[in-house]
This record gives structure tokens, sequence and C-alpha cells, in this order.
């Protein structure tokens, strides 16, 4: 008996997310300083309310371990998200709480151990894993002189900011990024969550978890006005920024009104010279899931429609979050071409050292 | 393609603007220093008056962060959702190659070659001693 | 400036008999406070207002924090030929607006009314006051428009006596709340105010605005008033899932949602969003029992405008299809800068049918004006 290959082989994974076990963990990669403050100040584990611990939505149940955290460590990553969907390439997006911190200086160790951690336990370890460079967005220096510390090891592909961080993404104080991202071929990665800072909902904060994951979509909305208002693209045109964990079906109708809008205010952003929808396809990319899609396959062909391009979407799991069930992670509808163009030519587009 | 003689051009000063129906087709004729020109009274979104929109300089930008501002007045803007027209090409700011208001030649003529025609004044007399305003469609 | 001919009238076709319709978003404007507000104000609110105006969540007693696109974010041609701000002469709003466009049911939604102010016994009494003036200065004169109770949200007691004080009383269709408040609109904080809607009969509509104090997105102030104004849509999503999940709509069953002014294409992905979200959730929200697509079918209506403007066009027709076309209301926001066009802000080819409800009967029918 011969077992099909899946139909995702030789796709590029373009979100996934290691846990970081325990704070222990990062301890090595930290100078004495910061070791003796973690332990002397009993600093607690950087994980955040973005995905509480056994929450429905933060690991399958097939991808719970009885202890600890899911996808915490290299093997565990491979037999549950390289394997079984034989993806080529995975790139690890590690969502820990480094942005929350209130000191800067705290955030850029914390970063730079997020990453050393990342490249001992996981890129050293399997050839198909990539990762995002993390960085301490608290202070735009300090992020860049993380950047430049990476620059040279190129299985670091992108750069992870969270899409509500404490100023819009797209404000002039992270240039300096977008500068150094664009100097090395490194895409922004915009991910799901929050630095808290303010609350998740532009009318306060909700009562309920579900009301704060619901809330990442409005804020993408948000940062894609903020990046493109700003002119962020006219200043950095090479630069591209992945939207990932977005939801992704609300991108058009969002595109549509901001589009209307400027056409009667663009002088007040006059270096915007050409319609915002245009703009986001060409800088904007979506991972895939989750897909927040309509209920037949009939609708989300005339969604795809809508999105009016057949190269932003990115191939994603998100594992280990629960938004689907065994291997059905492309929705129905794709056609063959578009779920190759999907899974391989458009993340290979997007993430130029992946060529 | 008739000439119609519309207004007397002193109806008209530098800065100002008139509204004049030729053949029922309301159009907007302005007067940008002594150069007049023509455009239909339809903004080409949803129609709104061109007549009643505000006189605007031109915005541009080479960089985020710096405004270049030129051409003070020599813009109108739709009074319902502010979209852009350059008086002197109808072309739109915001898509100047996809989006343009409706433009008309007008000239300048002298009252005693506007009476011997073939122009059509539609409701006023002329006289030799003035100059006109002239609208080709 | 130098207007030779100014021509007020609207791009009309002339001579033909156009579809009446119903405008669910008015912005009527007093012509001047001392004149038409104070008399329903006491002597101890109108000192309060002479020393102190108007103190709201943020920095500018007299203006927005973002700069409008417009001065009042008026259209530049509603300014009353008689002075005053666009929206504060009812004849030349007829003349302008209620005639031409053949406005046969107009809502009035008073923007500045004292919504959200900081002392909440001075938003009571003028809400009160804005309630008293619509009835006096625009209701009683103009059949044809109706008024919106304006209640003090952020004090759901006094907001539950302004609704119980006016219940039953014709010239009022429904209760208005503005977009960015102190808290998510589903929180338990405002229940009271939909119970007493509920009891008097009236849909509670939302309208875009506010000054709830929290930075207009999750992630801080942007710069630009572009990114304020498409950012009420999101706003908008955001009380709109806290109603939903929260609750509200299980607890008052008979409580019907008018979104206003905060466009409509963004609302079928958010539904497919919530509903996934749901299942996955259930074990956190047991107190939704269904799934929120289904509670906003039957719960809540959208006016239409700003329109989205999709190239090509015909993709808002999936669009609608997927909100349902029994859903949209709408509205032309005169006389503001952002106005719709009845002629033409809905260029697509539609059955007779469905043109009557989208532009009038789905109205008449949710306010049970019929
Ligand atoms: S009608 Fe002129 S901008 Fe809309």
């Amino acid at each position: 008996m011969t077992i099909a290959p899946p139909p995702t082989t030789g796709a590029i994974d373009c979100d996934i997310h290691p846990s970081v076990p325990s704070i222990e963990a990062l301890l090595p990669y930290m100078a004495d300083h910061w070791r003796d403050t973690i332990v002397q100040r009993g600093v607690h584990n950087l994980e955040t309310i973005a995905y509480p611990k056994n929450a429905p939505l933060t690991a399958r149940p097939d991808w719970r371990p009885a202890k600890g955290l899911p996808a915490a460590d290299v093997v565990t990553i491979q037999a549950q998200a390289l394997d079984p969907f034989a993806t080529s390439i995975a790139i690890c997006n590690c969502l820990y709480g480094v942005q929350l911190l209130m000191s800067e200086d705290i955030a850029a160790a914390f970063a730079n151990a997020v990453n050393q951690w990342m490249a001992a336990e996981f890129l050293d370890r399997d050839p198909r894993l990539r990762a995002s460079i993390v960085i301490p967005t608290q202070n735009t220096e300090m992020a860049v002189a993380e950047i430049e510390r990476w620059a040279d090891d190129k299985r670091f592909v992108s750069v992870l900011m969270l899409v509500m961080d404490e100023n819009p993404l797209g404000r002039r104080l992270y240039w300096p990024i977008y500068a150094a991202a664009a100097r090395h071929g490194l895409p922004i990665c915009v991910h799901a969550g929050s630095a808290y800072k303010h609350p998740v909902t532009s009318v306060g904060w909700p009562s309920y978890y579900t009301e704060d994951y619901a809330a990442q979509s409005p804020a993408f909305h948000n940062m894609v006005s903020s990046f493109i208002c700003e002119g962020v693209f006219a200043k950095y045109p090479d630069l591209t920024v992945v939207l990932a964990e977005s939801g992704f079906t609300w991108l058009p109708a969002h595109l549509w009104r901001l589009t209307k809008f400027w056409r009667g205010l663009r002088a007040e952003i006059p270096w915007v010279d050409r319609p915002p929808t245009e703009i986001a396809r060409d800088h904007f990319r979506l991972t895939l899931q989750p897909v927040d899609a309509p209920p037949t396959v009939s609708d989300f062909e005339r969604l795809m429609e809508h999105m009016g391009s057949d190269e932003m979407l990115l191939f994603s799991t998100d594992y280990p979050h629960h938004q689907f069930d065994g291997n059905a992670v492309l929705p129905e509808g794709l056609s063959p071409t578009l779920a190759r163009k999907i899974m391989v030519d458009n993340p290979k587009n997007t993430y130029p050292r992946l060529q | 393609m008739a000439k119609y003689v519309v207004s007397p051009a002193k109806d008209i000063p530098p800065g100002g603007r008139k509204l004049v129906e030729v053949r029922g087709r309301p159009i907007v004729i302005f007067n940008l220093d002594g150069e007049y020109f023509g455009m239909l009274n339809r903004c080409p979104h949803q129609g709104g008056s061109l007549c009643n929109g505000q006189l605007v300089g031109l915005v541009q930008s080479t960089e985020p962060g710096e405004y270049h501002f030129s051409r003070q007045d020599e813009i109108v803007r739709c009074p319902w959702h502010g979209w852009e027209f350059d008086i002197r090409t109808g072309h739109s700011m915001c898509e100047p190659d996809r989006i343009q208001a409706t433009r008309y030649n007008v000239g300048i003529e002298a009252g005693a070659a506007v009476t011997e025609g073939p122009y059509v004044a539609e409701t006023f007399g002329v006289t030799v001693e003035e100059s006109y305003v002239v609208i080709e469609i | 400036m130098n207007i030779q001919v100014a021509d007020r009238s609207t791009s009309a076709s002339k001579g033909k008999v156009k579809q009446a319709i119903a405008d669910c978003d008015i912005h009527p404007s007093p012509k001047s406070l001392e004149i038409e507000i104070y008399p329903y104000l006491s002597k101890r609110w109108r000192s309060y207002l002479e020393s102190y105006g108007f103190i709201y969540r943020q920095g500018f007693p007299n203006g927005p924090a973002f700069p409008k696109g417009q001065p009042d974010a008026a259209r530049r041609d509603a300014y009353p030929p008689n002075g005053g701000r666009p929206g504060s002469d009812l004849e030349f709003m007829r003349e302008q607006h209620l005639d031409p466009n053949n406005v046969q049911l107009g809502i009035l939604n008073p923007l500045k009314s004292g919504q959200g102010l900081q002392n909440s016994d001075f938003a009571e009494a003028y809400c009160r006051a804005v309630n008293e003036w619509q009835i006096a200065e625009w209701t009683s004169k103009e059949s044809r428009l109706k008024a919106s109770l304006m209640v003090p949200f952020e004090d759901a007691k006094a907001s539950v006596a302004e609704i119980d004080h006016w219940a039953g009383n014709p010239h009022f269709v429904q209760v208005l709340l503005l977009s960015r408040t102190i808290e998510p609109l589903g929180q338990r904080r405002y229940w009271p105010i939909y119970e007493a809607a509920c009891r008097a009969n009236l849909p509670v509509a939302v309208h875009a605005f506010g000054y709830g104090g929290t930075p207009v997105t999750g992630g801080g102030w942007p710069s630009f008033y572009i990114e304020e104004m498409v950012g009420h849509a999101e706003n908008t999503q955001s009380l709109l899932t806290s109603m939903v999940i929260e609750g509200v709509f299980e607890r008052f069953p008979t409580l019907k949602v008018i979104l206003v002014e905060a466009g409509f294409a963004w609302l079928p992905a958010l539904k497919w969003r919530l509903d996934k979200l749901w299942h996955r959730m259930r074990d956190e929200i047991p107190h939704v029992t269904r799934p929120p697509s289904e509670l906003i079918q039957e719960h809540v209506w959208l006016t239409t405008q700003p329109m989205e403007e999709p190239e090509p066009r015909e993709h808002l027709l999936d669009t609608i299809e997927w909100i349902g076309w029994d859903k949209l209301l709408f509205a032309t926001d005169y006389p503001h800068w952002d106005f719709d066009d009845p002629a033409r802000a809905l260029p697509l080819k539609l059955s007779k049918e469905r043109r009557e409800n989208f532009f009038l009967g789905n109205a008449l029918d949710l306010y049970g004006l019929r």
C-alpha cells in the first residue's frame, strides 16, 4: 500500500510558533547582569494573554503535550508541523512577551536571548526551519542593532513586530527599522498580538478573550492604513510587509474604504500618489491561516476575486494554534494553480532569502 | 462643433467663475489670471457642482513629510467628497490618468467678431465694444 | 471667493420622478446655542457652559483632535444662504435636500449633543435640551423628519430616565449612541439603556464618532484624519463584536441595533471571523448560544453611507448579498462632506423592488412607519 503524499508537499509554511518553554531556557543566552536580575527579582515567564495556556485556540488538542507548552522543542515541531504537511520550509515567529516589557533595556536583552535561543535550539537543528528576528520595538535604535546583529545569518528571513504596538506601525519613529529591513532583504512580519500598552479595541478593554482575538482583525485594518498613509512604501519602495494570522478575508473591503476616502483626502498625505488598493497589492502579503472564510465554496471564489491578486496569500498552518483539524489546511475552492502559488511561488517571491 | 457666446468677459474677473448653460449642459467658466477654462459642472464622481467647489493650491510631495505647495487657486475641489481637479487640464489629482472632469475649450472674442458670426449667443445681446467668452462644443 | 452664479441644486436629472428615499442619517445643527438651545437649559447649565464650554475626553475644546477634511466636515455647498452652519436652516434643507432628493423619511442624528461630555450632570441636561430642540425646531415643523432620542450614555441611570421620559412620543424613532464610548458597548454598564429602549419599543442607533478617550486604534494614535475617518469602521466592528460576544442580543431578544455611518462592506468578513471563533471558544462564552452571524442577522441593521466603491462596482452586489438586502438603510449624511447622493451612490442595476427597499422600504419596516 502506498500513501499519497500530502497535498501540501513542498510548501513553505510562513507562520509557525515555537514556544519558549520557560524563562530558564533563555538564561544561557543572557548576560550575567540580566541572568542575575531575572533570578533575583523572580521575573515570570513572559507568556502573554494573547494565547491563554489552555484556551482551545492556543493549541490543537493533538498538538498539546501532556506537560508544558506546545511546540516547545524541535522534535515536536518536526513531528507535528513539518513532517505531516511535508513542508520544505517553515518560518518560526516566536510570540513571547518581549514587546510588552516597559523597560527598553530588559526588552533588548530578552529579544537577543530569544533570537539566540531560536538559532541554537531550532535553526541549528533542522535545516527546514527559518525564523523572524524578534526586536525590542520599545527603542528603535536597539531594534535596529538587533537586526544588524543577525543580518548575516540568512536563516533569519524577516523581522517580527506585533500588530498592536505602542504606536501605529507606520509612524516615523519606526522607520529606521524599516530601513534596516529593506537594506538586508528582510520583510517585516506584522503578527497578530498586542504589546498591551493600550486597550485592544478602540473602545476599551473587552470582557472575554474571544473579543481580544476578534480585535486582531480591526487592528490589522488600522495598521494597513497606517503603513500606507504614513508613506512607508513611498520611502522604502522595496519593503514588503507580511500580515500574519490576520484572517485575511477582511482586506478587500478595507481597501475599498481607504481608497474611497483617499480620493478626497489625498492632499493630507500627498506622498500617497496612487490608490491604496494598488499600494497594498504591491507591498502587503497575508498568511493563510486562520481563514475567516465565507460559508460556501462559491462565496470563497467570489471573495478571492475581490482580493484582486493571486500573489498576496502565503501558505501557513499557524501551528500549533487550533485553526483547522487534520490536514485540512487549504481552504476548499482553491484551484491547483492558485494553491501552488500560495504554497511555493508567493512565499519565494516575498522572502528574498528563500529564493 | 459650434461656438457659443456665453458671457461678457468682464463678468468673470480673474479668480472668478461663472456657471452658464450651453445646449442644456451646465458649464462652469473659470478665469485664472486672464485665461479662461470651461468644465462640465458635474463632478465625474457623483455629480457634485464644481462651480461650488473651493479653489485650492496644488499639494505634492516627493517624499513623506515634504509638502510642495504651488499653483494657488488653480485647482478646484469638489464641494462634496473633496476630489481635486486641475482647472487647466481637468485632470484629477488623485488619479489623473483615469479620472478627469469634462473640459471645454473656451476663448475670448471681441464684440465686433462675435456680432458677425458664426457664433451663437443664446441668452443675451452682444455689443461691439465688449469682449466675450466663447465656448466650443 | 468670487462665485458669480451659485448653482445650489443637486445633480438631479430634471423632470424624472425620483425614487422616494428614507435618509437615515441627517445632521441638524442649532442656528446658535443662545437662540435655540439655551431656552432648554437651566440657568445653572447656561452659566456652566459659558465658563467651561464643552469638555470631552480629548484635549481641544474648539474642534476635533484630527482636523477634518473640510470646515465642520460639511459639504461646501451646504452653507445656508442666510448664514449659519450647514444643517441649521430647515427651509434650506428642504430646498437643497428633502425636496429635490424626494426624502420621504429623514432621521435626525444631532452630533455634539452632550453625549460623551466628561461632566455627567451636564451631559444629562444637555441631552434633554437637544431632545426638546429637535421637536421644537425640526420635527414639529416638518413631518418628514423624525428625531433621535439623545441619552448621556456613559450614565446608564440618567439615560434610562431620559428614555422613560420620552417613551411613546411619536417624534422619536430611535435612541442614539455614539460609537466611541469609554468601554465597549456590549459591557453591562450599558445594558439598562438597551432594556429601556426595548421597553419603549425603540431601536438603538450607534453613530460613528465620539470621545471615549481610548486611542482610535488598539495600537495607539495615528497621525492623520484619513486614518481616523477610515477607522470608524474598525471602531464599529469592535463595538458590534462586544455586543455579540458579551451576550447583549441573548439578553435582549427584541433589541434592534442600527450602525450608522461606518460603511458596511466590512460586515461579512467580521461575521465569518466571529462564527469561526465562536465554534472554537464556546467554553469561554457559553452565554452566546447561537452563531454570531445569526444574531447579527436578526438584530443588526446598517446605514449605507459612506458606501464603499469597489472596482468593479459589481463586487458590492456580493457584499450586500452576504449582508442581506433587507439589512441596509439608505443614508446620505447630509450636510456632511462624505454625503452619498441617492441618484449616484449605487450605480448598479437592481430590480425595482430591490431598489425600492434599499432606498426606502427597509427603513419604513424597521421604524414601523409603513
Ligand atoms: S461628487 Fe465630486 S467628489 Fe464626489
